[in-house]
């Protein structure tokens, strides 16, 4: 059982006071940023990632892993109670969330949006143990045909999955691309885009554009729609989490269907967003009285929140074991983890154990951890959204430009900053999606390296990509899912359970 | 009455720095500048210095590692050049600072920073995998009846390794295909899983890899023997790979690790890290450091440094230009 003995190793790396404060710390933050509209997830990891750059790697992926989780946690308090969804993937959290709220049963829907997030996450982290000892044998198999392979999976399952228009997505990452190919260019040795100027030298960093993409460009919007917050009350008794829980067994089904179906959709990058909904849709599909989804029903909270977190959880696995991220927040982790000088890609977990399996054993602990206290702490989190918006802002706004500034120490940064902001405003208003975008701009020059070391290696043959097994499978894989809708279309009607049920 | 003691305390604590004051210091904590990726072998050596410098209490101030690899590490030197007067800031500097100025046309010209010291001097080996021929003439003959070219994997293009694959190619009538790669770990991982054919990786780059038995080294670019001689895997230490030149490939590379401050800083500035680092290489942790990593000691400061790196900087441009790699 190797994997359990790495796991064992992890907790031994993990038991610090240091690291646990500092988990700690990462939930409350990450539910905090949960909890405030605007900000969530991804922007809350990337505005706090510059505090990490001083930390020692494990301590400092420990925290935003925390972080990340208190953001899972934390989007689910404002869907129920203010019919806000904090993050995307909590949208299907409030058709049945806020209604139960509304019907005074707010404590109720919490419990069962806290207790499913928590076996959502256990179910990923389990897959996650078991099969990440596999990856590292596979380690050394990997040439640059294969990571290129690998990245065009990336890119084409983002197209061809994607529930956004494709044309759409089509135009976020070629931009990305374009953006990623500024600054030294490894194979050739020469600048480009740079225009003479010593600033983009170093190219565009992907977390300034991160920052503003989506942290600006939502306060943009916020202020635009003059947000009122006002919401419902809730206090978690002991007596009400008892008696969700006791009827947890009943919903065994909808609890283990959102499992696989958020597993599924973390490694493939479908991500928690579509997880949510297939699973919310499923539950739907499945259930003996349709009609009573989206009045008050509790699994339509135990659902989407099961299949979000696990889809969020298991986002880390390709992200570590190949360096390919399955969600939004995970390819900022990846950024992170480069800054960090860990080089995510199968030899990570060969050369960095205490890292890999640290944060292995830190997703255990920090669900447990995070799960005990969202349900003491929903009352303070619940007044945060009483403190009016234009107080909100300004600290906001601030703590993005300390963010942008402090990766490079550069002022141009900061332009650059607000500049992705009215970018990232612009493409939400007419709906072009950002994650193509950011995603391009992560991975953009290491597939474009992968290609032409590639094509040096075959002396420009194409067919390179088809040499063996494994990158022939991975290549023909990426293809056929760039054209999933029409392959999909040719199987039948399946393609309904994408669809969110009703937005 | 508090206050009283306080002030009296500080006064006190002042008069007795008094003397220290006259030589300058640093006031902040200082930033080694690397102009490479994390844990490329500029990264270890700053965190090395960095370690050695503490333990050993050598200064005052705290010193931090700060990465700037941007742009193959164009970012560091012109973010040296950008803070002129800042006393603060010290470059981990290699042969970069002549390379790629000529290859990139990045306006940029060492002459603009103050040198502090040249602290060691980085072999290059020819390496090629566990499974592959055992010694140069094999592998210089395998490569020419290759139908394919062999694949010789470096960091980066148009820099120590690429100019080193050009007079292998040049000196052996050998073709090689040359694929730059981010940093020379990768290099050497891709070495070993058969990817690439061979590499020209610094000691430390392959060091790991070595001592698992995963590649074999098969001649140093140098005049002379490494002089390590304690056994770093089970049956071979650095002094027992040949040079180059004894297995008849004549080629040799040196590469320089130096300190730098920016330009325009005062004398006493200058004066204080050259101290400073004269103490640093006398350091258990320097020495282990240089024995670890098969890097060649050298020390030069002042005249000697500047006689050095003309006539480096002048080898360096005659390599580039004789492989062709010069930006027109």
């Amino acid at each position: 059982m190797e994997a359990f003995g790495l796991l064992l190793h992890g907790f031994a790396v993990l038991l610090t006071w240091k690291t646990l404060a500092l988990m700690m710390l990462g939930l409350v933050l990450g539910i905090f940023v949960g909890v405030l509209p605007g900000l969530g997830g991804p922007n809350g990891v990337a505005i706090l990632l510059p505090l990490t750059f001083t930390m020692d790697p494990t301590s400092a992926i420990v925290m935003l892993s925390c972080i990340y989780w208190g953001a899972l946690f934390g989007g689910a308090i404002t869907s129920i109670l203010f019919n806000i969804p904090g993050e995307a993937w909590s949208v299907a959290t409030t058709f049945d969330g806020y209604p139960m709220a509304q019907q005074g049963r707010a404590a109720e829907a919490l419990t069962a949006a806290f207790t499913s997030s928590f076996i959502g996450s256990l179910a990923a982290v389990l897959l996650i143990t078991f099969l990440a000892p596999l990856i590292s044998s596979f380690a050394l198999k990997f040439g640059p045909p294969e990571f290129f392979a690998v990245y065009l999976l990336t890119f084409c399952s983002f197209v061809g999955l994607g529930r956004e228009a494709k044309h759409k997505t089509v135009i976020s990452m070629t931009l990305g691309l374009l953006l990623a190919g500024i600054g030294m260019d490894t194979v050739s040795g020469q600048l480009r885009m740079t225009f003479g100027s010593s600033e983009l030298l170093r190219g565009i960093n992907f977390l300034v554009a991160v920052i503003g993409l989506f942290g600006i460009s939502e306060i943009l919007l916020t202020m635009e729609e003059r947000l009122a917050l006002r919401g419902h009350a809730a206090a978690i008794s002991l007596r009400v989490v008892l008696s969700v829980w006791k009827d947890l067994p009943k919903y065994w089904m909808t609890l283990l269907r959102s499992s696989v179906i958020g597993c599924w959709l973390g490694i493939t990058p479908g991500g928690a967003i579509a997880a949510s909904f297939m699973g919310y849709n499923l539950a739907k599909r499945f259930a003996k009285d349709q009609d009573s989804f989206g009045k008050g029903r509790i699994e339509g909270v135990f659902a989407p929140e099961t299949a979000a977190h696990a889809s969020g959880t298991s986002a880390l696995l390709p992200m570590l074991a190949l360096g390919i991220p399955g969600s939004g927040t995970a390819a900022i982790l990846l950024g992170g983890l480069m800054v960090w000088g860990l080089n995510p890609g199968p030899l990570l977990f060969v050369e960095h154990k205490d890292f890999v399996w640290g944060l292995i054993a830190s997703m255990y602990l920090g669900n447990v951890v995070g799960l005990v206290l969202v349900l003491t702490t929903v009352p303070v989190f619940a007044s945060v959204l009483r403190v009016p918006f234009a107080a909100v802002a300004p600290m906001i706004v601030v703590s993005c430009a300390i963010g942008a500034y402090a990766i490079q120490n550069a002022m141009f940064d900061i332009w650059l900053m607000l500049g992705f902001g009215v970018v990232g405003y612009v493409f939400k208003k007419i709906g072009i999606p950002l994650a193509p975008l950011t995603l391009a701009l992560v991975l953009g020059s290491r597939a474009e390296d992968a290609f032409r070391l590639s094509m040096i290696g075959s002396g420009g043959d194409i067919k390179v990509f088809w040499s063996n097994y494994l990158v022939g499978s991975i290549t023909t894989l990426a293809i056929a899912l760039l054209f999933w809708p029409l392959i999909d279309k040719g199987l039948g009607g399946v393609r309904l359970l994408w669809q969110p049920g009703k937005v | 009455m508090r206050k009283i003691i306080k002030a009296t305390a500080a006064l006190a604590a002042a008069l007795t720095a008094m003397p220290a004051l006259a030589a300058w210091e640093p006031t902040k904590p200082v930033e080694i500048v690397v102009a490479a990726g994390a844990g490329g072998a500029s990264d270890q050596m700053a965190r090395m210095m960095q370690a050695a410098i503490q333990k050993n209490n050598l200064m005052k101030q705290p010193m931090v590692v700060s990465l700037k690899g941007g742009a193959s590490g164009a970012e560091a030197l012109m973010y040296m050049k950008s803070s002129e007067g800042d006393p603060n800031k010290v470059l981990i500097a290699y042969s970069l600072i002549y390379m790629l100025p000529l290859s990139a046309k990045i306006p940029f010209n060492w002459r603009e920073l103050t040198p502090v010291s040249v602290i060691a001097l980085d072999q290059f080996a020819l390496w090629d995998n566990s499974k592959g021929p055992k010694t140069v003439k094999e592998f210089i003959d395998a490569a020419k009846a290759a139908t394919w070219p062999f694949k010789m994997g470096g960091t980066g293009s148009k820099r120590e390794d690429h100019v080193l694959t050009v007079f292998i190619e040049q000196k052996t009538g050998a073709k090689f295909s040359y694929l730059p790669y981010k940093s020379g770990g990768e290099a050497a991982t891709q070495l070993v899983g058969g990817h690439i054919d061979s590499n020209v990786n610094n000691p430390s780059e392959n060091l790991e890899v070595w001592r698992a038995g995963q590649v074999r080294p098969l001649c140093v670019f140098d005049k002379e023997r490494i002089s390590y001689t304690a056994k770093v895997t089970d049956t071979q230490s650095w002094h027992d790979i040949p040079t180059c030149k004894e297995e008849g490939l004549d080629i040799q590379y040196l590469m320089l690790r130096a300190m730098f401050l920016p330009g325009k800083v005062t004398q006493e500035q200058q004066e204080f890290y050259v101290d400073l680092f004269r103490k640093v290489v006398q350091t258990p942790e320097y020495k282990d450091y240089m024995e670890k990593q098969a890097l060649k000691p050298i020390f030069l400061t002042g005249k000697d440094m500047l006689q050095f790196l003309e006539d480096d900087d002048a080898l360096n441009k005659s390599l580039m230009t004789e492989a062709g790699f010069v930006a027109k």
